[in-house]
């Protein structure tokens, strides 16, 4: 079964746990004891409509508030897709959830409401989409019921938008503009009938219709070795396999590699997933991997095919985005984790920071605040393997590590 | 009762090239694996070799035993490099303890036991009393006590977001203080496959790598592998008796059975397997793994519906969690 997983961004009260709620409603998915708790608890709030929000705010915080505060995932599947919705919050302070929820998602889905139309969140939320390079974004226009469903305001948001879009620097990104009514049901699931104009699918319909090649790109196979395996049993005495996870691009049987950082050479010679020998393994398969020669190979290195090799280096440039309420300064260190791999960082210099809403950058900054995104200079202890984020998803990004208190604090695309 | 019984190591999916040695290297490529499959076994390697002593919990339940068969395929031909260990509340079903003992024994692994009634008899946790009384909270200790005793510093579990909405913000690494508790305000950021394992001294990390599955991804992988599990899971007559619209086992004393609740015979499968003061039947005539499959793929009740110990209050699993349950 394909797994699709669709992160989501809406400001405060844009209905995105209603939306979310009324896709599980309308393809069945939420149970017949869910639905009575949601019953239930409408009723005694005195709403006259059930609220699909209390199906995905989990945290009891949340359902104090009335707001989301962290990612949650909800799980869905049709016939043909299952689905992992990364609900992640839309208030400004949390641009680390969205980054997040983003950095694992194939599509995504910006909620903007109708009466509202494109805001400064929105911008932002189209920031984030564009930083992460997702490849399908869907631009969901909400509350159509409360502007009596008027192909003016939709035509309108459309077109304030597409001026956000020439902002971009990701121009590969597909966009689809779906006008809809969460709480009424139309466009999400089943194609509405209160707006004739429209004449394209529905949410639901446009992300079954997703193929791989809408959601992945295609890129150079990196395979980071993540653990070896030596069974040291009678029948396998001799066998030596890398075991890790293929990225970006395949690997197959007789192909001449490089292992990093040695660049010793080899081909390999068999590729397993479990007990049976496989010809090719295909991106994001977790294989293991034997080689035609008896080389040195530990966790943390690389294997790339030969004249496919990444950039190797002990700096590089990147856009990170901070997450911890302790500032980045320049001459910080942190463990910075790349795949695999973890070396020591220095922070050289930050360079600038980037508006993320289009506005610019700042210069002469002297500290990162939590969800600042900023283009900064790393120097490492030991040599990295490693891509440009636009070209390798996987091998362009990395994570920073507080070394006291081992806090996930930043992270980061290769430049 | 009808026990299925199959070879733990009897594989299917097989596909018609399999006896054709060559035939099979030249055509097969791994994209038809199970992204899911991809992703836990990705997570189980992390854990080997990011951690100096990770255990894995096994309950006997479905999860567990999937987690295991991902385990075994994670590092083939190699053994599995950590220990399993079950907190026993000593109200087990039989039939759960059975195929625990069988499956170590199968398949070579090794196996820790600790036992919630020693924590009782050691006064450290009191036994509940009443109509609703459970060992299920009583656990906690248990676990926390072992973690401390092996100084393990990773726990892999078979928890999945789709069970419980305080579940589904659940990271896969997720870090629990000195004390066992989760802090569900301070968790890191998972970003990309990036796992972030390390901790400070005194910390541990539950891990879990079938986060992103659902009821029915587990059931299906369970045909789809030929996974042997403990009979209960199919349908079988019982003894039962109905309690606030759920079903019972009449056939277990550990289960609080007031004089006028009549016992019926039906026949009934358990959807969930907990401690069996916390787990009720579903009515169910699903006697084969691909009639489960069926069944679950068109039911409309949820997994946890049939867990009491959830029903207890709106956020029954965030308040266990905070207190270092699993």
């Amino acid at each position: 079964m394909e797994v699709l997983k669709i992160a989501t961004a809406g400001s405060v009260d844009d209905g995105k746990s209603t939306l979310i709620g009324r896709i599980l409603y309308d393809t069945k998915s939420l149970t017949t004891d869910k639905l009575e708790a949601i019953e239930k608890t409408s009723k005694q709030k005195g709403y006259d409509y059930l609220d699909f929000s209390l199906a995905t705010d989990g945290l009891v915080a949340e359902r104090e508030q009335g707001i989301t505060i962290d990612v949650a995932h909800i799980y869905f599947s049709t016939r043909k897709k299952s689905y992992i919705i990364a609900d992640t919050p839309g208030h400004v302070e949390y641009t680390r959830n969205m980054v997040t929820g983003a950095s694992t998602s194939q599509a995504s889905i910006i909620l903007i409401d109708a009466r509202k139309g494109v805001i400064e969140q929105t911008n932002r939320h189209f920031f984030i989409n564009n930083l992460l390079r997702i490849k399908d974004v869907v631009v969901t226009i909400n509350k159509m019921d409360l502007v009596d469903y008027s192909e003016d305001v939709y035509n309108k948001i459309k077109a304030d938008f597409s001026e956000l879009m020439s902002k971009r620097d990701y121009q590969d990104q597909k966009i689809t503009f779906i006008p809809v009514s969460a709480l009424k049901g139309d466009n999400v699931v089943n194609r509405s009938e209160n707006m004739p104009w429209y004449k394209g699918e529905s949410l639901l319909e446009h992300l079954e219709g997703l193929d791989k090649k809408d959601i992945y790109n295609v890129g150079t196979p990196r395979f980071p070795v993540q653990y070896v395996i030596r069974p040291k049993t009678e029948d396998f005495h001799d066998f030596r396999g890398y075991a890790g996870k293929v990225y970006g691009g395949e690997l197959s049987v007789g192909d001449n590699i490089l292992v990093l950082p040695s660049k010793t050479r080899s081909k390999i010679k068999d590729i397993y997933f479990y007990d049976e020998k496989y010809q090719t393994a295909s991106r994001r398969s977790s294989v293991t991997i034997t080689l035609e020669n008896d080389i040195n190979v530990s966790r943390g290195d690389m294997i790339v095919k030969e004249g496919d090799l990444p950039t190797i280096d002990k700096q590089f440039t990147a856009n990170i985005c901070w997450m911890d309420s302790t500032p980045l300064e320049a001459g910080s260190k942190y463990m910075l984790q790349h795949g695999v791999n973890k070396v020591l960082a220095r922070v050289e210099k930050i360079n600038h920071k980037i508006n993320p809403d289009y506005s610019g950058i700042e210069k002469n900054v002297q500290g990162l605040g939590v969800n600042d995104i900023a283009s900064v200079t790393f120097k490492f202890n030991k040599p990295l393997f490693f891509d440009q984020f636009k070209n390798h998803r996987t091998n362009g990004s990395f994570i920073l590590i507080d070394t006291q208190n081992n806090h996930t604090v930043g992270a980061g695309f290769i430049q | 009762m009808s026990l299925k019984v199959k070879s733990l190591k009897v594989k299917s999916h097989k596909s018609e090239t399999i006896h054709d040695e060559k035939n099979k290297i030249m055509k097969k490529d791994t994209s038809k694996i199970n992204s899911l499959e991809n992703e836990a076994i990705y997570i189980i390697r992390e854990v080997a070799a990011q951690f100096e002593k990770p255990v894995l919990l096994f309950s006997g339940g479905k999860d567990s035993i999937t987690l295991v068969r991902l385990a075994v395929k994670a590092f083939y031909p190699a053994k599995v490099p950590f220990p399993l260990m079950h907190i026993d509340t000593g109200h087990n079903f039989p039939e759960t303890i059975e195929f625990r003992d069988r499956l170590v024994k199968e398949l070579g692994l090794e196996l820790i036991v600790r036992n919630v009634q020693d924590s009782i008899d050691a006064g450290k946790v009191k036994e509940e009393s009443g109509r609703y009384a459970s060992r299920n909270q009583l656990q906690t200790t248990t676990l926390l006590d072992a973690i401390e005793e092996f100084k393990f510093d990773a726990c892999i579990g078979g928890a999945r977001r789709d069970e419980e909405k305080a579940r589904a913000k659940e990271r896969i690494f997720s870090v629990r203080d000195d004390f066992g508790q989760w802090d569900e305000k301070n968790q890191r950021p998972e970003l990309f496959d990036m796992l972030n394992g390390q901790i400070n001294l005194g910390q541990n990390v539950r891990v879990f790598p079938i986060s992103n599955w659902t009821e029915l991804d587990v059931w299906s992988y369970i045909e789809q592998e030929n996974i042997e599990i403990p009979s209960i899971y199919f349908a079988h007559k019982r003894k039962v008796f109905l309690r606030d619209g759920m079903i019972w086992s009449a056939e277990d004393e550990v289960v609080y059975r007031d004089d006028n609740e009549e016992v019926i015979e039906e026949m009934v499968r358990f959807r969930t397997v907990g401690d069996m003061s916390c787990t009720a039947a579903v009515l169910s005539e699903a006697s084969t793994i691909s009639k489960v499959v069926e069944e679950i793929r068109d039911s409309t009740i949820s997994e946890r519906g049939a867990r009491i110990d959830d029903k207890r209050s709106e956020a029954a699993m965030e308040k266990r969690k905070q207190q270092g349950y699993f």
